[in-house]
């Protein structure tokens, strides 16, 4: 076996993510930063997503997924970070001592390359998120062409030329198959509607008024789609309305013609390399658990963007994980010392997701949370003992809240508090 | 007689609910933004609701065979069909360098549609790309 390629910092994904963790790597000091990406191109998801929306608190203004990547890799490239590109990452080791300090090994595929084993000093994870498929909602009926997630059919309709069909239904209310409502509308197909199973929008609603209303698409709630018809081709699907317990109501079913369905069901943190490397990863979010630093359960592994958490947008991907790779160089230069206290923050009172879950109280943070059902009143976010507290006129599943702590109210607390709660209280 | 529409704001993420009083052509106040894009917002959905448009155009010799596109400013919502067609018969040639004009004043909307990625020439040469990366 011939020996491993050394880096600083080795990046995986070329996404929103990885970008901001390579340029603030270089940023920090570090002098080997590299970024593998399985893609020919660096920007990840940015590349399909060619509607506007992007960047208005990074860049102050309103751009497309390509813009933000543009203007993002320029920075990247001015701060002198390295791509290995059309590379694959397929086999990650659990981080081990060597010389006195954790490295992390990995394998990766390239074409000019071949199998090549890469020794880091540190890691940000970038993966991003994969888009729940099919398979995982057991509808029943046949099994016909013609089923896609909403991504992928944005990647066919935005980069790569193909329209997946004429006559369209859309099951779920993610951003994605909002914003691909309207794009296939565009492109000359029909959209009969949109199917909620919950009784809820999930994605922001500014997508409900734009992709929507603006057209006349039709959306319902508490509807779900529970059959594919179909032999060869889909055909239509069976539509079926459900009550509050999320089951179908009898006698409410109907048949609905459509030759393509696209699924907006959830996104879900791709984490198959961190689980390689023995990563602690907290159920409820389906990524890495990290602290403030963007830190995993092994020290040298640091994670940021849609790997953690599934963000509604692209400049906090941005902001963690500029986070992410300020910390992966100071670590990789020797530079960061370990934490002396930990907090946990617990969710309470509706409040489900939260991101990081644990603190050094060393840094200002950005708590990042969800609930998990919507409240359409005012009410109360706070973090506890008495942190945070702010009113909200409406929380809302689908976009995220943000607690800001400081160092010096978390080192000001006293040397027995370890916990910190984090809740929604409805005024 | 006065009435109230009611608009979602997509200035923005937050998207605010707003509440618009308005009496013929003229808005007599605007409420439920948390900030002036909101305003500004709710006036021009009462006068000409416009929308930023993005599509792709075709590309001969790309390394991908469409290339992005955006309106440079917000079109009228009532015209977005029109520049949709419009759009969907244009082919161009790579390269594109981003921002490069497409279409100036399409459909008479006073807004040109521009390339929103570069798109380099297709390579017989994988390693070229990947040392212009």
């Amino acid at each position: 076996m011939s020996a491993a390629r050394q880096v600083d910092v080795a990046i995986i994904g070329a996404g929103p993510a990885g970008l901001a963790a390579g340029a603030a790597a270089r940023n920090e000091g570090a002098e080997r930063v590299v970024v593998f990406e399985r893609d020919w191109e660096p920007g990840g998801i940015l590349q399909q997503c060619i509607h506007p929306g992007f960047g208005l608190h990074t860049f102050g203004e309103e751009l497309t997924g390509p813009e933000y990547a543009h203007r993002y890799l320029t920075r990247v490239r001015e701060a002198g970070v390295e791509f290995s590109l059309n590379t694959m990452v397929f086999q990650m080791d659990k981080p081990v001592l060597k010389d006195g300090r954790k490295t992390v090994t990995f394998w990766t595929m390239q074409p000019e390359r071949g199998i090549e084993q890469i020794e880091a000093k540190s890691l940000v994870l970038a993966m991003g998120c994969r888009e729940r498929p099919a398979g995982a909602l057991g509808v029943a009926g046949s099994r016909p062409s013609g089923v896609y997630t909403a991504g992928t059919a944005q990647r066919f309709v935005n980069m790569e030329g193909f329209m997946p069909g004429t006559k369209v239904v859309i099951m779920g209310t993610g951003d994605i198959g909002l914003i691909m409502a309207r794009r296939m509308l565009l492109e000359g197909a029909e959209v009969v509607g949109v199917f909620e199973i919950m009784p809820w929008v999930s994605g922001l609603r500014r997508n409900i008024a734009q992709c929507l209303d603006d057209f006349g698409i039709p959306y319902y709630l508490n509807h779900s789609v529970c059959e594919l018809r179909g032999r060869g081709r889909l055909e239509g699907v069976g539509v079926v309305e459900v009550g509050p317990d999320r089951q179908p109501i009898p006698g409410s079913d109907k048949f609905v013609t459509c030759d393509t369905l696209l699924l907006a069901v959830g996104l879900i943190p791709e984490n198959e390399l961190s689980r390689m490397a023995g990563i602690a990863i907290e159920p409820i979010t389906g990524g890495p658990i990290v602290n403030e630093w963007m830190q995993t359960s092994e020290d040298c592994v640091f994670a940021a963007g849609n790997v953690v958490v599934v963000y509604d947008l692209v400049d906090f991907v941005s902001r963690e994980g500029e986070r992410a790779g300020k910390y992966a160089a100071r670590y990789a230069m020797g530079r960061l010392e370990n934490a002396k206290r930990e907090f946990k923050i617990v969710p309470e009172n509706n409040v489900r997701v939260v991101s990081p879950q644990t603190l050094t109280g060393e840094d200002d943070v950005t708590v990042y949370l969800r609930v998990g059902s919507p409240v359409e009143s005012k009410c109360r976010l706070y973090a506890e003992p008495g942190l945070f507290s702010q009113r909200l006129r409406y929380a809302r599943p689908g976009e995220m809240n943000e607690i800001k702590l400081s160092a010096s109210q978390l080192k000001s607390l006293a040397s027995d508090v370890t916990r910190i709660t984090v809740g929604l209280e409805v005024l | 007689m006065s009435c109230v529409k009611k608009f979602l704001c997509v200035s923005c993420p937050v998207g605010c609910s707003l509440s618009v009083t308005v009496e013929g052509a003229e808005v007599l106040s605007v409420e439920g933004n948390t900030c002036p894009l909101g305003e500004k917002y709710a006036r021009s959905e009462v006068a000409n609701p416009v929308r930023t448009f993005t599509s792709t155009v075709r590309v001969n010799g790309g390394l991908l065979p469409l290339c992005p596109t955006r309106s440079k400013t917000p079109l009228p919502l009532s015209k977005v069909f029109d520049v949709a067609r419009e759009v969907a018969q244009l082919t161009v040639d790579a390269p594109i360098e981003i921002g490069a004009t497409l279409i100036k004043n399409v459909c008479g909307t006073g807004s040109d549609i521009v390339a929103s990625r570069s798109l380099p020439r297709k390579h017989r040469d994988s390693r070229e790309l990947e040392n212009s990366a």
